[in-house]
């Protein structure tokens, strides 16, 4: 066996896991494994403008491709800045393996310069984290945490290894196989459950399919819709699991939540069955908990027990691998469910959908932001992946984009976190490299990580940044315009920068669309010449994402409009 | 929903900061921690973690189901039918009636331990319960300083 470096280990096992890009910042304490870079090229490593991108853009490219994404990033603050991009992967599930530097383990608690507990502040955002304490424990260590990343419910696992550790010489024999004694996902789902589950969905008068962003994480989009077009029973479907139905799916409901439609509201508060496969009951989807699903029994799977019975009962849990689940429960509903039962139940949902349908006012004074997203739809379903920012621009995006399929939509759900988009629409790029990788920003957002302009030019990641600028940090504006009598404390940004500029600085291509076909021609030009680009959209200041469920309140009582 | 008191015992791998996993779980989460103790099991790469608690029974179960997913943690044991035991140490200063304080430390399972120049130390080993009436009831004998324990637990 070859004895190595700790640093060489690190280049080392990244080739063993098939590892093809890693986003990173280095410094001090992680040189020992740059120099390695240097010296192995068996990835592209690409060298962002901070560290919460690096993080942001190996989760993107993780959501994309649905492999594990990879960051490395120094000690100090090289590794506090990668904490929120931890954060985030942690609330979606996202498989990543974050790897920093440390001070060397005689400093480690002498307050060394660039410093910090690493381990400690990543334990509550990461499935799992490790000190590494010698080169001998490094390959099993990172074998794991790839393993632990991407098995089970996925997650980010964070590796800190010590300065002398990556200069330390140790035996390098990759495990081929992790068996981890205290660590063993529960894959298949109990056979009985499954068969008492699609008893109560033949049984059910009003079911309702409650799809949620474990059907994302676990591939089963394809059952999913196999399952759904079977049974004819109505859908709808959590932020995070936009996709997994086609946009112009009969059976589609569309968002449910804070801002769902009508439709999936009042499917959910009616239903008397949620199949719920993979959602997690965040509260922006359930409201008033007391309230939410009240006349149903309820389905929940999903593969963390600890999802399963947290916020509402439930009737018929099954802990498992979804996709192996369905795999099983799609035969078995196929040959005992009849879709004419739900006949009427279809029909008052659709009346729904005809009562309230998702819309807005367009205008021909000024661009309305929905009609942008809409735009960007029609010229680029199904060709195109959509990331987005937080805030209005996001929702927007989430309810007007016709999605086609899964992993197209690339938004921060759990975390809600500005500054995500850009960076993890270059992750996107770099992860399926065919498509067009569109940022759907909002002015306050794009801000938080503007700096990547210099990596996506240097790299040539041609992401197309779309702004929806209302001079507003708009989605705490509305909230002030609803439940603050319009009290705008802080969240007006009238004050900018020259977007264009901004853009053409840093080597990019600014546009700024007034009009609706100013943003046509921008969008194509950006498109036809795959550049860095920043489409700057003057949009409506005032305009409101609807339909609104306030915080706390109950599914069915929705803000259909605001007049002011 | 009552609260219930419950004790849980946790298996975990010997290993860099799992405590602080445990206990960062239950800070994080706003759980109880009532009392936590900790020692290695002979012969074993694992220790062992006592854990008081109290909660609801939707805290219980979560509490539970969040131990587990912990990945250094081996098993996690709900306990109903269990010998609980918790230790206490006292310090007695050396004017009280010694032949007192002897006969109630025995009442208690416990003993005088220790005898120094101006106290005596003195202990008991009881269920849980019973170690606060001790601590009650040494309270005459002016106790300079009082140290418990913390549960260990065992199904029966
Ligand atoms: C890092 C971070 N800070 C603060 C917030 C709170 N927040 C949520 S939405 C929002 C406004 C976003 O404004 P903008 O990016 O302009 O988007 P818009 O809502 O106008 O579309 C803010 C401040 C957040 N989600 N993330």
């Amino acid at each position: 066996m070859a004895k190595m470096t700790g640093a060489r280990m690190v280049v080392e096992a990244m080739r063993e896991e098939g590892v093809e890009v890693v986003f990173g910042y280095p410094g001090g304490a992680i040189m020992n494994v740059y120099d390695e870079i240097y010296k192995h090229r068996y990835f592209q490593h690409i060298l962002t403008r901070h560290e919460q991108a690096a993080v942001h853009a190996a989760d993107g490219y993780a959501r994309a491709t649905g492999k594990v994404g990879v960051a490395f990033v120094t000690s100090g603050p090289g590794f506090t800045n990668a904490v929120t991009g931890l954060a985030t992967a942690y609330m979606d599930s996202i498989p990543l393996v974050v790897v920093s530097g440390q001070v060397p383990l005689s400093m480690i608690g002498t307050d060394a310069f660039q410093e910090i507990d690493a381990v400690g502040i990543s334990r509550p955002c990461t499935k799992h984290n490790f000190l590494v304490k010698s080169a001998d424990e490094l390959p099993q260590i990172l074998a794991e945490a790839f393993y632990i990343a991407r098995t089970g419910r996925p997650g980010p696992v964070h590796v800190d290894i010590p300065k002398d550790v990556t200069a330390q010489l140790g035996e390098f024999s990759y495990p081929k196989d992790v068996k981890i004694e205290t660590y063993k996902p529960t894959i298949k789902g109990n056979a009985r459950q499954i068969k008492k589950a699609v008893e109560a969905i033949a049984e059910a008068k009003k079911p309702v399919f409650y799809l949620g962003g474990g059907i994302i994480n676990s591939n089963s989009a394809d059952l999913v819709r196999e399952l759904v077009a079977a049974t004819q029973i109505p859908a709808v479907e959590t932020l995070m699991a936009r996709g997994t139905l086609r946009y112009d799916d009969p059976m589609l409901l569309g968002m449910v939540g804070m801002h769902g439609t009508y439709a999936a509201n009042m499917a959910m508060s009616e239903a008397d069955l949620l199949i719920a496969l993979g959602p997690r009951f965040d509260d922006r989807v359930t409201g008033k908990l007391s309230e939410f699903a009240k006349y149903a029994k309820i389905i929940h799977v999903d593969i963390d027990p600890s999802s399963i019975g947290k916020l509402v009962h439930v009737d018929y849990p099954i802990v498992g691998d979804l996709k192996a689940i369905l795999q099983e429960l799609v035969p078995k509903a196929k040959e005992k469910v009849n879709p004419q039962r739900y006949e009427s139940w279809r029909e008052i949902l659709q009346r729904y959908q005809e009562l309230h349908p998702l819309t807005y006012e367009d205008s021909d004074k000024v661009i309305k932001p929905e009609w942008v997203i809409q735009r960007v739809g029609e010229k680029l379903k199904g060709k195109a992946r959509i990331s987005t920012d937080v805030g209005q621009h996001q929702m927007w995006a989430a309810q007007y984009y016709p999605f086609t399929r899964p992993r197209e939509f690339i938004t921060s759900g759990g975390l809600g976190t500005m500054g995500f988009g850009f960076p993890a629409a270059m992750g996107v790029k770099r992860g399926v490299p065919d498509e067009i990788s569109i940022n759907i920003s909002g002015d306050g957002s794009i801000l938080m990580n503007i700096q990547e302009l210099m990596t996506a030019v240097e790299y040539r990641f041609p992401v197309i940044n779309i702004i929806l600028n209302n001079n507003y940090l708009g989605m705490v504006r509305q909230w002030q315009t609803f439940f603050y009598d319009k009290r705008y404390a802080e969240t007006d940004l009238s004050m900018q920068p020259d977007f264009v500029k901004l853009a053409e600085s840093f080597g990019g291509v600014g546009y700024r669309a007034k009009t609706k076909e100013e943003f046509d021609e921008a969008l194509d030009d950006a498109i036809s010449k795959g550049v860095v680009a920043l489409i700057d959209v003057v949009v409506d200041r005032y305009e409101n994402v609807l339909p609104m469920v306030p915080a706390g309140g109950s599914l069915y009582n929705m803000l259909l409009e605001y007049k002011d | 929903m009552i609260e219930q008191r419950r004790v849980i015992s946790v298996i975990v791998l010997n290993e860099h900061g799992v405590l602080s996993r445990i206990t960062g779980l239950f800070a994080a989460r706003g759980y109880n921690i009532e009392s936590l103790t900790v020692a290695p099991i002979p012969g074993s790469k694992y220790s062992r973690l006592t854990i008081v608690t109290s909660g609801s029974p939707r805290v219980i179960e979560q509490i539970i189901k969040q131990l587990h997913k912990l990945i250094p943690v081996y098993k996690v044991i709900e306990h109903s039918e269990i010998v609980e035991k918790e230790m206490v140490l006292a310090k007695i200063p050396l004017e009280e009636s010694l032949a007192d304080v002897e006969a109630l430390c025995r009442a208690y399972n416990g003993n005088i331990v220790n005898i120094g120049q101006e106290s005596v130390i003195i202990m008991a080993a009881d269920e849980p319960l019973r170690i606060e009436h001790f601590i009650k009831a040494i309270e005459r004998f002016n106790p300079k300083e009082i140290v418990r324990g913390g549960v260990v637990a065992v199904e029966r």
